[in-house]
């Protein structure tokens, strides 16, 4: 079976060929329905690669593919989100969620037919992720919690085949940010969508992956690969047993050796 | 309302009193001569004597004011999409601009009476060319500092520039608009009166000109105050209309506090 999203041997490069590398011979596939995480120290080209696979950047070298074909453009299969929520606060909660709606095609033609339609989508989203009856509020009315998760509603409300998150949970409090592992463990497990979740937390990464990517301090490539057998539906309780503890473990031995 | 609250209320008014008082005070005790300042007393009898030219001019010159503010208004917002919307246009008039802007107005207006004789029109022109830059800085500003990743939200989805502008771009750049509005029209009353005073027979400028050819030193104050007057409506006006359009991004309790 060809992976869904694949990288082979991408090198990239800002500023032109003659720039720093960002990533250099990088290879990862993910398989469609997958959880992957893909963990590194910082500034190890983690961010560029959620853009060399929504098609926001072109690599220099290597081939990217995603769902079956080679990525040449934006690929608008993906939702994405980010540590920043980056909600238009002119418009409440259930209007940011049908951004994406006003753009990707047929949703967008079919706005103002619809529009009823989408917008009961949007609450049952704002629903499953604890958010019911939110919907009228601004975004500068929720806390930073709430914040992050219509991000992630907005991120899938066009139902997209791959969700591209890029640390959405680093700027949260402890305990909302292992509430919300369980909302997107429960997001993936509803909808069975491909899922790249790019993070420096070895610990949610470990919870919510099938597979672990290591990425080496810049330029990123892949230091090592760790699948993760934890049985499913995991329990946030899992993340005390010693299986656990010992894959965190042995991820932080090759982060640590990344960043020599 | 407690005690602080009323006194931050009237503290506005206390302010003014207290000045007028001074000053009434001042010119008494050091009897200083009416030619030079005038005490507020006479300049107030100014505004009974000649209530009549004082009126008819402001007028003109608010008219004047607000015609080259709307014209600044249009120019500048089209010119602020054009500037934030592309690189090229950015790299390539913003020194333009800031040249432009760097240039004294007053220098302008020989140039504008050469091109349009003496009067309303070279007014009407200065008072635009003084106020448009703000509007557009403002506005490609409001452009340029669209999150990276909002743009990347959409981007992957297949947004098109223009989409991006029209969802995001031109609706967070509004409240730097409203907020460049208070500027500019204060920046365009300057440039009207600028030019009254020294190329038109109409307006305030002019008046307070001929007041002081003929000596009439609380005449020239009380135009002034009329200047001053009309001033701060002008910029309350726009603050309300900046509060009113915009309140999304008026939520900090900061200013009120």
């Amino acid at each position: 079976m060809s992976a869904f999203v694949a990288l082979d041997g991408v090198s990239h490069a800002y500023g032109g060929a003659g720039g720093t590398l960002a990533v250099d011979a990088l290879s990862i596939a993910v398989e469609a329905g997958e959880f992957a995480a893909v963990v590194g120290p910082s500034g190890c080209g983690k961010s560029t690669l959620m853009k060399l696979a929504t098609g926001l950047q072109f690599p220099q070298l290597g081939t990217i593919s995603v769902a079956g074909k080679p990525v040449t453009a934006p690929v608008k299969i993906a939702g994405m989100a980010f540590q920043a929520p980056t909600l238009l606060p002119w418009r409440t909660t259930t209007e940011n969620l049908l951004l994406p709606l006003e753009i990707v095609q047929p949703y967008r033609g079919e706005m103002r037919r619809r529009k009823a339609e989408f917008r009961e989508r949007a609450e049952r989203l704002l629903t499953s992720v604890g958010l019911a009856g939110q919907g009228t509020k601004f975004p500068w009315e929720l806390s930073g919690g709430m914040q992050q998760r219509t991000s992630l509603c907005r991120a899938l409300i066009h139902e997209p085949q791959l969700l591209m998150l890029d640390e959405p949970f680093a700027a949260l409090d402890a305990f909302t940010r292992e509430e919300l592992w369980c909302v997107i463990r429960d997001l993936h497990a509803a909808r069975k969508i491909t899922v790249i979740l790019v993070t420096h937390d070895l610990r949610e990464a470990v919870f919510l992956a099938d597979r672990v990517f290591v990425m080496s301090s810049r330029p990123g490539r892949v230091l090592a690969e760790k699948r993760i057998d934890l049985p499913r539906p995991r329990d946030l309780e899992v993340t005390f047993t010693q299986g656990f503890q010992d894959i965190v473990h042995e991820l932080r031995g090759h982060i640590v050796k990344a960043r020599q | 309302m407690n005690r602080t609250a009323i006194i931050v209320r009237l503290s506005p008014w206390l302010f003014t009193i207290g000045l007028l008082v001074v000053w009434e005070g001042s010119c008494r005790l050091f009897k200083i001569p009416t030619f030079f300042l005038p005490p507020p007393t006479l300049v107030a009898q100014a505004f009974v004597d000649f209530a009549g030219p004082l009126a008819r001019n402001s007028w003109i010159t608010l008219e004047t004011t607000m015609i080259g503010f709307a014209l600044a208004v249009g120019f500048g917002l089209l010119l602020g999409l054009l500037v934030g919307w592309s690189r090229t246009m950015y790299a390539g008039l913003y020194p333009l601009m800031i040249g432009f802007n760097a240039i004294p107005k007053v220098a302008v207006v020989p140039i504008l009476v050469l091109w349009f004789g003496i009067g309303f029109i070279p007014a009407v022109l200065t008072a635009f060319l003084i106020s448009f830059f703000p509007i557009v800085v403002n506005v490609a500003t409001g452009l340029a500092t669209i999150e990276p990743e909002l743009e990347d939200v959409l981007k992957a989805l297949g947004a098109s520039k223009l989409d991006i502008m029209r969802k995001v771009g031109i609706p967070r750049t509004l409240p730097y608009f409203f907020g460049s509005l208070k500027i500019a029209i204060t920046l365009a009353f300057v440039g009207s009166v600028i030019s009254e005073s020294v190329a038109s027979n109409y307006g305030i400028g002019n008046l307070m000109l001929q007041a002081q050819a003929q000596f009439q030193v609380p005449l020239i104050f009380a135009g002034l105050v009329v200047l001053a007057i009309e001033g701060i409506a002008m910029y309350a006006a726009m603050a309300i209309l900046e509060r009113r359009m915009t309140g999304w991004a008026q939520r900090s309790g900061f200013a009120q506090s």
